[in-house]
């Protein structure tokens, strides 16, 4: 598998570190448990397209979210998690 | 005693009638209209719930329905490892129950599904280790499961062949529990079934479950590639795919599928007899009856729902082994393959009730879910069949996360590719 970095171009996956699913968002800090326990703990886990986070560890350090189908590991689009570059 | 029973008479007598007198390990069962009990996945451990509820609890109108052939899941893609070695309070008593019930399998199910105590041998390779390992090793001893502690003599006497004086992580010694070792993979699933067969459990395979039947909160059956089947009882066993059946119901689960590969290598004289696992890299090893070695190492580490791997893995596990044991340098690869993971948010299973009545979940066995198959199918059954938990499965709560009360083996937090 191989990812296309925005600033570095197509680099091999053995360069970046996966944290998972980018479509969690931290909830409100006064926001009721439940809504803390399903940012913290539960997942789609989809079989599919998915968002998900990688940082570049060995190239530019850049947090990417990229959309990748769990089923093929083929990727449809790479971006900056800051939401700037797109490949 | 049925007359297809397994023993050395029936070797005997079949080697004088032409082998002509053996019957299918299992029927090939068409769905019936309904079930008391159905359990959804039909790998190591959905067979042995079949099994033991038919069994042990007296419920035998039951069908496990598999989407593909029996032994496609990860029962027949792991590396066979058996052991009780976990550190928990929550964990050592439901694997030491395991590791009894391997004990009796092939007696118990009449099936040889090779079960050889060979050994599992943790090396450690500094003072950190050896610590954590000792602790282990005491936790262990306190619940009754053996653990014994070898100085880098010991190692040396057992495995002579290893590089010990390695400059960056020589070993020191390891944890050895010579009750663990390893169980011919598939013939557990063949074993479970035929036995449940034979207890009058619908086997059916090439049947996917594509939704559920759900009305006022309760489930009412199983839509399946082969028709609805209707159930008292739904029990979900799927493993990797344990997400995906559970959004059927409308769950969501603390679990992210991932992919783990495994590799043989071409059969040699036998010099490995026991499983050893590298403390300082990814990396674990025992060798077939065939002669194969089989190992494997880490997770590839992110979301997949394919079971295949890739190539970064394979080098870092084949590093891994060159850092260990030098001389398998030369032997040739023959096979490698992947199975997907639950790995669930802490590292430990889920065998427990849902938010849906009468839909039971047995889930999030991450990369360590070969060795629990009894268990996990003994209090399965139990669940299912008493609707409380049984005493050695009682912190695998569903809702434990909410409550805090994981049981983090590793202490890496709700991150499951760290586990
Ligand atoms: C490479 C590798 C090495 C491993 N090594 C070890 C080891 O050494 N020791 C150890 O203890 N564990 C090991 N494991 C983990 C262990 O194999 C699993 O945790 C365990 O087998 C999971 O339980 P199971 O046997 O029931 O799973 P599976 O055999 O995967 O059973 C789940 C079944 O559910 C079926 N299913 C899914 N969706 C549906 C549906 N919609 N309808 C019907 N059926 C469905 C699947 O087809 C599958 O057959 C390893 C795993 C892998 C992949
Ligand atoms: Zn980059």
């Amino acid at each position: 598998m191989r990812i296309h970095c925005p600033y570095c171009g197509t680099r091999g996956v053995e360069e970046f570190t996966y944290l998972g699913d980018a479509t969690v968002r931290r909830p409100d800090p006064d926001a009721p448990e439940a809504a803390w326990v399903d940012y913290v703990y539960l997942r789609d886990n989809p079989a599919g397209p998915h968002p998900e986070y990688w940082y570049h560890a060995a190239g530019c350090h850049g947090w990417l979210v990229v959309v990748r189908d769990t089923r093929t590991h083929e990727i449809f689009s790479v971006r900056t998690a800051s939401g700037g570059a797109e490949a | 005693m049925s007359s297809d029973r397994y023993s050395f008479l029936s070797v005997l007598r079949e080697a004088l009638r032409g082998q002509t007198g053996w019957k299918p390990a299992w029927r090939k069962a068409d769905p019936q209209e309904s079930y008391d009990v159905v359990i959804v996945g039909g790998g190591g451990h959905g067979l042995a719930t079949a099994y033991y509820l038919a069994r042990r609890y007296g419920i035998r109108r039951v069908a496990v329905v598999e989407k593909s052939w029996l032994g496609n899941g990860n029962i027949g893609r792991n590396t066979t490892i058996v052991r009780s070695n976990y550190l928990l309070a929550g964990n050592v008593p439901f694997y030491e129950c395991s590791m009894k019930l391997w004990e009796g399998l092939e007696q118990d199910i009449n099936y040889n599904a090779m079960v050889s105590q060979r050994g599992v041998l943790n090396l450690f390779h500094n003072d950190g280790q050896r610590n954590a390992y000792t602790r282990r090793g005491n936790a262990m001893r306190l619940h009754g499961v053996d653990a014994q502690l070898l100085d880098a003599a010991a190692v040396r006497r057992k495995l002579p062949f290893l590089d010990f004086d390695n400059a960056r992580f020589p070993i020191q010694g390891g944890l050895l529990q010579q009750r663990g070792g390893t169980v011919r993979h598939d013939a557990v699933a063949w074993g479970y079934a035929r036995a449940a067969d034979r207890l009058g459990v619908d086997i059916i395979e090439n049947c996917e479950v594509t939704g559920m039947r759900i009305t006022d909160g309760r489930v009412e059956g199983v839509e399946t590639t082969r028709g609805f089947i209707g159930a008292k009882k739904v029990g979900l066993a799927c493993a990797g795919n344990s997400s995906r059946v559970a959004a059927l119901a409308g769950l969501r689960l603390p679990i992210e599928s991932h992919v783990l590969q495994a590799f043989v290598t071409e059969g040699l004289k036998p010099f490995i007899d026991c499983v050893v696992t590298f403390g300082a890299g990814h990396f674990y090893i025992s060798q077939s009856d065939k002669g194969g070695l089989v190992f494997g190492g880490d997770i590839d580490g992110y979301n997949s729902y394919a079971q295949r791997g890739n190539m970064p893995v394979v080098e870092d596990v084949c590093e891994g082994g060159m850092a260990l044991m030098p001389r398998i340098g030369r032997v040739r690869m023959l096979r490698q393959w992947g199975g997907l993971m639950d790995m669930s948010m802490d590292g430990s299973p889920i065998i427990d009730r849902t938010p849906v009545d009468q839909l039971y979940l047995n889930a999030g066995w991450c990369y360590g879910g070969f060795k629990a198959t009894p268990a996990s199918g003994l209090c399965f059954a139990h669940l299912l069949a008493r609707d409380e938990p049984h005493p050695v499965a009682t912190a695998y709560r569903l809702d434990r996360f909410a409550r805090g009360a994981v049981i983090d083996e590793k202490g890496m937090g709700a991150q499951p590719n760290l586990h």
